[in-house]
């Protein structure tokens, strides 16, 4: 207690005491309020300039360098610079400098760039004028100088320039549309409401005489949340107050549609817009690549230590002897003589450091900065995941994430919009077990009267005739669907019957294809005006409702209500919903036979809501009303009160009947899974649908097969059992079944390859996540992940969007740790898919937040398949060598410069000229890496697509683990010890050249370099399995560079060099015939080694992409793996056996492909390996 | 935190999909390149192919192995050490430093004669020329006759800078440790006389050192003038500008400096003192039979442990002695056939046990 009070008061100290008022009160034009009201603390708002630019003129340079020696890598680098500025160290400071002033000038440049396209657009944004009104009148400003509090016109078609509330519009409703395409992307109209008693102010005048507070919430990033209140005053009266919501709020960034002008007073500006606040940076994701390679610079930075201190200690033993130290032909200056010695040491220690720092080169980080860049390129670019109906392409939102994509274990899929196309169908309705099915719905033509409607039980009684025009009534009238009666609607959704120019657009795609059924059925809903909905009834009356109320619908509640008032005057409370949600309310109704149809309905894939109603008398509507008024002016947790009032109104319902709506999968969404399936990826599905639906999904699409056995972990079963029992029953059945599968898998003979399927609710979920009060909370978790992995694939319905992200959080952190992709379409997504290692976006029907908070976008689901085994594959086997080869090329370069301490008395002199030390990893061996890193296949594109089991080859990381990783370094050390001593014994006390001349060091580090340089460029072609024309050019032409630089850079005397001593070094060395002949023999040997490793590996271990590679693969189609092709006989097997009993439940004359058996790259091998 | 937040996104968010028109622009071109589908050539490491070149790489390796081998052993090289740390040394009493100057006689017999040209050599060991600080104790401005350079050393000369008061041309710690034994050789007759052989100082040194690298000072013929306002390194005995007679062998441009400038790669090192060039084609150059070898003894090497050598060697295409070359040649090509073999076993074997599994399959 004392901590968190002695806490906050030196908050309130550090913070000001303003900002610790969590509301806010505002003087609705900048009139004060009369005497009497409420005391408040003023507060200072900010104005309504927008700041995205990170620097201004002054602070770049500071700033910028600043951030950029915030990366450990830059600072490292630094600090080497430095070291070299300020002692005498081997090397000069230019070999660390000039890459370094390279990188951080080049970043430096990009990110001002970047800056000053920002200041740009924020003075636009800043300075363009915005009408407001002072004293009544109409005064025009710059945006930026609005303040809160200032009374804002905007005219249709202009963006709001600050978060308004709503006061009022030129309509005489009060309402007024607005489109938020570059908020959230939904592009649909939205409208939003004038507070009820400043509706009436139409003009400046008016307006300017308004006389308000409004006191609302501090601002919150969350878009459709809001919460105020407004006090208006009037001389006579006293001051009413009106709950504020969120249909009161415009906000910043939004376009105000089919409205001529609207009025608003504004309350947050500036960066404390909603806008503003939701484009903070979403936290940095690091892929596991970036991961090892951080572990293996650690490695290297200790190699590089022990290095170091290796030789400072060895130099002081060896100088012990006084004649080694300071031999007659080479003293030491006076100064250097008096120097302490531990100072000595250290100076010493930091040169060694210097001299072998190259060991951790500045260019890796630009390399991979620039593979990673440059190669989302070609993921834009793919034409395979360009989709030709929305003309969409891939989109590539971090670029860092590419070879994550080579390395996903886990997909969590969204059901609705992503497996499924999201384009609802109305199929058909249940209105008192009495089945109507609209079948007309194919032709797009709508029959008259009720002919449309096949009548399955016998004919409605005149009761029943009543329910059932109740239960139209019902669907026209309980939605939040609008109108638009115009040509030029970009929604995507007309209405089929082209005679009507009327478009229903909706957030909900199920809620327009319940709207456009009933339409089919005879009840059109024709527009809502001045808070009256007009329904067409099926005798082409126009029937008016007055709209009372609107309970909105929300995730947790699954369900919506309106009150509505008939013309004759009766108020209804019509409730849609989920049957869960529905189901328990009802007091009244055919609940058993609507239950059974809807169950049904849910088994065949068809996502299925109930209708009821209550019929209100006119005081209960006002207890209501009054209920409802109390939870919305509530300033604190309206939300939960608000959920209270619904649960209290939503009750002794009775029940209409069903509806039943199709959701088609997406084209090839079956195949995809497979594909993914196949390699190795564990599929799960995660839906707020419910569990027969979402099975009857997952069937269609393969999740699930006729053969799986399925494991119900749901509120139902545990309300039998205790979660304890069931959880633990589970865990043996799964196993028994996995003990047997090892052994099976010894023998080889497993016979039944049974595989489970697990179906997990939201209320289960929740149980086994919530921490049990003796605290063993893991307990459950551990044994539900344990059940988890042995199930194929898992089934999560009924899922909150937070409740999908804990899930996905759970997967990520339990104890192998695997990579999770989550892939989604809708806002309900956005959790998990922020929260996944890779979050994909499907470009989808329910605007653009999925897409846009997603890493990578793409337009259809089964566009994943490229994306992960493909692209995918590729930058995983691409970066994984670029780390490898770096780390490789490195440890070649620095490793003889160490051993050459041992013969030069350790006195760190570098066996390089200054030029290479400098060039070498800028400009001899960057190039063919990078190259490699874009361009690199080792399996063609259609193969990987083709054998998905491909992917399991570079599973777990599997090209950088410790093995690997020390095989490369070994290899490094192996070849650095090759050209150094291959060098020693060539110049060893002898004279190479046929003259009898002498070389000295400068032609011995000469040799040694050229030796490196040849050997690391076909150490990387040897790599290389796709040569195309750059990458000989690339190859080929660095080593001709290094040919052609040494020459220059020897032939001439250099006048800006205070040394000449490479002069015609390279040449002399290329004129002496062991020289060449040293060349290629330690060239060839310096390879060797790798060579016969892949081969030998090739030949006795083959990898399946090994196999895959070799010649002779598409002739004969050997299994890629003998896993999949396992268990794919067993699975075929099977199918063949149920499909003649029984048919695979089929979603429709769309899912032909479901039955059909999976089609391979080579079906008859398979087919008669069967037989 | 920082913001991440684009205004552009503002300024021109109109709707995301707008129709027709723009989903053309956003359709990716139909290139190769941007497709991933360039034209490649796909090699594939396996046995097969790479059996071939292992047989090659033996096939090649091991003539050239032998043939290096064999030239390597033709050719001859005596090496006589005339340090004089062993007592019975003749060189022995030159270690003191009172006797200067010093002059020492050593007599070796040549088994075999030496045809063609016979490089004579000065070896050292124990002597870190590739030591840091004294490799860049030199100052090529200096030596290639800049003269502001000449009255003002570099610093890196330091301590070997100015001596005093004067600059010292040349400055550095290389040019004052120069080697400045005098070697001479004399071929005892069966009788009497031993006769001199004629050892030639020119053309040890590298051309390009010799003529562009290395240039005397500007100025006029008297080479001493050019010099002028300098003094000599410590340790030498003359100033640079009376290493020799021949003004063309004189100052920065006498080979014998030029040669001992280019600082050796390792600790042991040979360098080039003189040639003996062969006369004709019917006598050889140096016939077997004794020689002596007069040794004026100046450098002083045993503080460092260090030995001195004369080392009288002939030469081939490739140069001196050197059978490392010819071995390794041979051993990988050895290694590589033998690789060759062993995999064509592995590959024999693998595919015989491929076929089975495909079987089983």
């Amino acid at each position: 207690m004392d901590c968190s009070l002695v806490r906050t008061l030196v908050h309130r100290y550090c913070a000001g005491e303003e900002n610790w008022v969590d509301s806010r009160t505002i003087y609705v034009g900048h009139r004060e309020p009369p005497p009497g009201a409420e005391a408040y603390i003023p507060q200072r708002y900010p104005d309504n300039r927008i700041v995205s630019s990170k620097y201004t003129f002054w602070n770049f340079i500071p700033k910028n360098l600043f951030e950029q020696f915030r990366r450990v890598a830059n600072f490292y680098f630094l600090i080497i610079f430095l070291v070299q500025l300020i002692i005498d160290t081997p090397t000069s400071p230019v070999t660390s400098g000039l890459p370094l002033f390279f990188v951080i000038t080049v970043t430096a440049i990009k990110q001002g760039y970047e800056d000053w396209l920002r200041h740009k657009a924020d003075n636009a944004m800043n300075q363009c004028p915005v009408h407001f009104i002072q004293h009544g009148k109409l005064v025009r400003k710059q945006s930026r100088k609005l303040r809160v509090g200032d009374i804002v016109m905007v005219k249709e078609d202009e963006t709001f320039p600050c978060d308004l509330i709503f006061l009022s519009s030129n309509r005489g409703d009060g309402t007024c549309h607005v489109t938020t395409a570059s908020l959230d992307g939904e592009s649909s109209h939205k409208t939003h409401y004038a507070v009820q008693d400043t509706k009436g102010f139409h003009t400046e005048e008016d307006i300017g005489g308004l006389h308000a507070t409004i006191e609302c919430e501090q601002p919150q990033p969350d878009l459709y949340k809001f919460v105020g209140r407004i006090n208006v005053y009037s001389d006579l009266n006293d001051p009413v107050v009106r709950p504020l919501g969120s249909e009161n709020l415009l906000l910043r960034g939004a376009t105000l549609k089919n409205t001529e002008k609207i009025f608003g007073v504004a309350i947050y500006t500036g960066m404390e817009t909603k806008m503003a606040l939701n484009y903070q940076s979403k936290s940095q994701k690091r892929s596991a690549v970036e991961k090892s390679m951080n572990a293996f610079l650690i490695v290297y930075l200790c190699i590089l230590i022990s290095k170091a201190l290796i030789n400072t200690v060895l130099k002081y033993v060896w100088q012990s002897e006084p004649f080694r130290d300071e031999p007659w032909y080479n003293r030491k200056t006076e100064s250097e003589r008096q120097r302490n010695l531990f100072l000595k040491a250290f100076t010493d220690f930091l040169a060694f450091m210097v001299l072998f720092n190259y060991i951790i080169p500045v260019s890796m980080y630009v390399t991979v900065e620039m593979q990673k860049f440059l190669g989302s390129y070609f993921i834009t670019w793919d034409e395979d995941m360009f989709d030709e109906e929305t003309g969409e392409g891939p989109l590539v939102n971090t670029s860092d994430l590419n070879e994550e994509l080579g390395q996903v274990e886990y997909i969590f899929t969204d059901k609705t919009g992503t497996l499924t196309e999201n384009n609802m169908e109305f199929k058909e309705c249940c209105i008192e077990g009495h089945v109507y099915v609209p079948h007309v719905i194919c032709n797009g033509q709508v029959l008259p009267e009720s002919s449309g409607i096949d009548m399955i039980d016998s004919s409605p009684s005149v009761n029943g005739r009543e329910r059932e025009e109740l239960f139209f009534r019902a669907l026209c009238l309980c939605h939040t669907v609008q109108v638009k009666d115009d040509d030029s609607v970009d929604g995507p959704r007309k209405s089929p019957d082209g005679g009507r120019s009327c478009v229903y657009i909706s957030s909900s795609p199920d809620e327009v294809a319940l709207v456009e059924g009933v339409q089919r059925l005879g009840f059109t809903y024709l527009r809502l005006k001045d808070n009256y909905m007009e329904i067409l009834n099926r005798e082409n009356h126009v029937e008016r409702f007055e709209l009372l109320e609107i309970l909105s619908f929300d995730s947790v509640r699954r369900r919506m209500s309106v009150i509505v008032k008939s013309a004759t005057g009766e108020i209804y409370l019509f409730c849609k919903g989920a049957d869960s949600s529905i189901f328990p309310r009802v007091i009244e109704g055919k609940v058993d036979q609507i239950r059974a149809r809807v169950e049904r309905n849910a088994v065949e894939g068809l996502r299925t809501l109930c209708v009821a109603y209550k019929r209100l008398i006119q005081e209960e509507y006002e207890g209501i009303c009054k209920l409802l008024q109390a939870a919305k002016v509530a300033l604190q947790d309206r939300e939960k009160k608000l959920a209270e009032a619904y649960e209290q109104i939503e009750k002794d319902l009775t029940l209409l009947g069903a509806t039943a709506v199709e959701d088609r999968l997406q084209e090839k969404a079956a195949d995809t899974i497979e594909a993914l399936q196949k390699a190795g990826i564990k599929v799960w599905v995660l839906t707020g649908d419910k569990m027969e639906t979402a099975a009857a999904t997952c069937y269609a699409c393969k999740l699930f097969r006729r053969n799986t056995q399925l494991l119900e972990l749901t509120t139902k079963r545990i309300e039998e059992q205790s979660l304890h029992d069931v959880l633990f029953e589970l865990s043996k059945t799964v196993l028994r079944h996995s003990g047997s599968l090892t052994r099976d898998n010894l023998s080889g003979l497993s016979a039944d390859m049974q595989d489970y399927g697990l179906i997990i609710d939201g209320a289960a979920l929740s149980l086994i996540m919530k921490p049990r009060e003796d605290g063993s909370s893991g307990n459950y978790r551990e044994l539900f992940l344990e059940i988890c992995r042995s199930c194929s694939a898992v089934l999560c319905c009924r899922m909150a969007p937070l409740q999908k992200a804990q899930i996905v959080k759970l997967i990520k952190f339990s104890k192998e740790h695997p990579i999770t992709l989550a892939i989604g379409d809708g806002a309900n997504d956005v959790s998990m898919i922020l929260e996944a290692h890779v979050g994909i976006g499907v470009i989808g029907k329910e605007g653009r937040q999925a897409a846009r908070n997603s890493d990578y976008a793409i337009p259809k689901f089964k566009h994943l398949k490229k994306m992960l085994l493909v692209h995918g594959h590729f930058y995983y086997i691409r970066i994984s060598e670029l780390v490898q080869y770096f780390f490789y090329k490195n440890v070649c370069f620095i490793f003889p410069q160490f051993l050459y301490q041992f013969f030069c008395g350790f006195s760190q002199q570098t066996l390089y000229d200054t030029a290479y030390l400098t060039l070498y990893n800028i400009s001899f061996t960057s190039l063919p890496i990078l190259l490699y890193s874009l361009m690199e296949q080792h399996v063609g594109i259609d193969v990987l697509k083709r054998d998905p089991t491909l992917y399991r080859d570079v599973a777990k990381n599997a090209l950088l683990r410790w093995r690997v990783f020390i095989y490369w370094t070994l290899l490094g050390l192996f070849d650095a010890l090759v050209f150094f001593f291959g060098a020693y014994f060539v110049f060893e006390n002898t004279t190479v050249t046929s003259n009898g001349q002498i070389f000295g060091n400068w032609t011995f580090g000469t040799l040694v370099f050229t030796v490196m340089v040849f050997t690391v460029t076909l150490k990387l072609a040897l790599d290389t399995h796709y040569w195309t024309w750059i990458n000989h050019f690339v190859i080929w032409g660095s080593l001709l560079f290094y040919v052609v630089f040494s020459l220059l850079w020897g032939g001439v005397i250099w006048p800006f060099l205070n040394y000449q001593r490479m002069y015609y070094v390279f040449i002399q060395m290329l004129s002496s015939g062991p020289a060449w002949l040293a060349i290629v023999l330690l060239v060839t040997v310096s390879l060797l080694p790798d060579v016969l490793k892949k081969v030998l590996c090739r030949q006795l271990w083959p990898t399946a992409t090994e196999r895959v590679q070799s010649p002779g693969y598409q002739s004969t189609c050997p299994s890629a793996a003998w896993y999949s092709s396992h268990s794919q006989q067993v699975t075929l097997a099977a199918w063949k056996e149920k499909v003649s009993t029984e048919p695979p439940p089929t979603l429709g004359s769309s899912h032909h492909h479901c039955s059909s058996i999976p089609s391979h790259s080579c079906p008859r091998s398979r087919v008669g390996m069967l037989v | 935190m920082a913001m991440n937040y684009n205004a552009k996104d503002e300024v021109d968010g109109g709707p995301p999909c707008a129709p027709g028109g723009t989903a053309k622009t956003r359709r990716p071109d139909n290139t190769a390149f941007k497709q991933q589908r360039l034209p490649a050539w796909q090699p594939i490491l396996t046995a097969g192919t790479v059996l071939p070149i292992f047989f090659i790489i033996g096939l090649i390796f091991i003539p050239i192995g032998i043939g290096i081998f064999v030239t390597s052993n033709n050719i001859r090289e005596i090496e006589i050490d005339y340090t004089g740390t062993e007592p019975s040394s003749p060189c022995n009493k030159c270690l003191s430093p009172d006797v200067t100057p010093c002059f020492c006689t050593i007599n070796f017999t040549l088994e075999k004669s030496f045809e063609g040209n016979v490089f004579m050599y000065y070896g050292l060991s124990n002597f870190y020329q590739n030591h840091r600080r004294y490799v860049k104790s030199r100052d090529d401005s200096q030596l290639n006759g800049d003269s502001s350079a000449l009255l003002n050393p570099s610093k890196e000369c330091e301590p070997y800078r100015r001596n005093e008061d004067k600059p010292i041309a040349p400055c550095g710690a290389i040019a004052n440790s120069m080697f400045n034994d005098t070697l001479e050789l004399f071929l005892i007759g069966n009788d009497s006389y031993p006769i001199p052989i004629a050892l030639k100082k020119k053309g040890i040194a590298w051309w390009t050192d010799k003529n562009v690298k290395f240039r005397n000072p500007p100025g006029g013929d008297n080479l001493e003038e050019r010099f002028k306002g300098t003094t000599k390194p410590v340790n030498w005995l003359k100033p640079v500008y009376m290493l020799d007679s021949d003004p063309d062998n004189n100052g920065f441009i006498n080979e014998d400096f030029i040669v001992w400038m280019r600082t050796a790669a390792l600790p042991t090192f040979r360098k080039l003192y003189r040639l003996i060039e062969r006369k004709n084609d019917l006598h050889p150059t140096l016939p077997a039979g004794r020689y002596s070898l007069n040794v004026t003894y100046n450098y002083p090497v045993h503080y460092f442990d260090g030995r001195k050598r004369m080392i009288l060697s002939t030469i081939s295409w490739m140069g001196g002695k050197n059978p490392f070359l010819g071995i390794a040649y041979i051993a990988v090509g050895s290694i590589s056939f033998l690789l060759g073999v062993v995999l064509l076993v592995i590959n024999h074997k693998y595919r015989n046990s491929s076929n089975t599994a495909d079987i089983t399959i």
